[in-house]
């Protein structure tokens, strides 16, 4: 039986960081409503946190994790300040896009 | 074996909630399907035996992170279906398209061109190692208060800076109406309540403004 002889080595997760990564950035490129735009961002780090703790684990060290919970803590930072700037933005203007406020004025 | 199938699962349910935020209409599905791959995410966690990552994942991320994306959506009335025809710039989805498309092919020419996996080596400090036996929450915690206390308390002033920013964006009394307030032309104008009465507060408000 081949599949018994598989075994997960990091290039399987690395991959698949990549894909996570690379949808996220066609996205952001994409998508044209904020929010959207912010959750494309929230899908590039998860991308790169997977490359983290597969790393982490190849070496045998626990930096990976430690590396991903201070990613976690910088989303979440990140998500609460880009959700207020959008709450202050669509109360000057509803149904703002990314276009209209290019030139980061009212 | 049994790893093996678990990875392709959580793999294919994180691609696909990948592409149905990129694709999804609507702002709350592409939410919904934000948290489904966060949950893929956390399987992909327990595979590799991190499972206190895989815990926080689905606590912060799908927990509080996905709910306040929910929240400001509802709260601002934007779920309604983006016509995902327009296009500012013309031509910005293929070109789009094809950036991430070259992005995807250098990341993975350089992750199966370096077959031998991560260079360099772990630490030799079996407090770091992760087949020392120890529970990996408490591993994350000896190695995070010890080694990363530094940047650990950067995280805290990075979150408390964070939350003072979200007030003063979100702060109800923008500085452009804080100045008609102080404007003499305005303050010499009764200001009503709704219900036509004066109203007493205002004039506190801007009393105290000016102190």
């Amino acid at each position: 039986m081949i599949l018994a002889e598989l075994a997960l080595t990091p290039p399987y997760y690395l991959v698949l960081s990549a894909l996570m990564f690379a949808i996220g950035a066609t996205g952001l490129l994409i998508r044209r409503n904020p929010l959207v735009m912010f959750m494309c961002v929230e899908l590039m780090l998860n991308g790169v946190n997977v490359s983290f703790v597969a790393f982490g684990a190849d070496l045998n060290d626990v930096g990976g994790q430690i590396s991903v919970f201070f990613v976690l803590v910088v989303a979440a930072v990140e998500v609460v300040v880009g959700l207020a700037l959008v709450v202050a933005i669509n109360r000057r203007r509803a149904d703002a896009t990314a276009d209209d406020v290019s030139l980061l004025r009212g | 074996m049994a790893e093996f199938i678990t990875f392709f699962f959580g793999a294919a349910i994180i691609l696909a909630g990948a592409i149905g935020v990129v694709v999804a209409r609507n702002a709350v599905h592409s939410a919904l399907f934000l948290i489904q791959t966060l949950l893929g995410v956390a399987v992909i966690f327990v595979v590799q035996d991190a499972h206190f990552l895989a815990a926080v994942q689905i606590v912060v991320y799908a927990g509080a992170i996905v709910i306040l994306f929910l929240f400001v959506i509802m709260l601002l009335g934007v779920d309604k279906a983006e016509d995902l025809g327009v296009e500012p710039i013309a031509g910005q989805k293929p070109l789009a398209v094809v950036v991430g498309a070259s992005l995807l092919a250098t990341a993975i020419t350089v992750v199966l061109v370096a077959t031998d996996g991560a260079t360099g080596v772990g630490s030799s400090d079996p407090e770091r190692q992760l087949d020392s036996g120890i529970l990996d929450i408490e591993r994350i915690g000896r190695v995070l208060f010890t080694e990363y206390a530094v940047a650990f308390q950067l995280t805290a002033a990075l979150l408390t800076i964070g939350v003072i920013g979200a007030v003063v964006l979100t702060r109800s009394q923008s500085p452009a109406d804080r100045l008609d307030d102080l404007d003499p032309a305005s303050m010499d104008l009764p200001s009503l309540a709704p219900d036509g009465a004066n109203d007493e507060h205002h004039d506190d408000t801007v009393e105290e403004d000016a102190s």
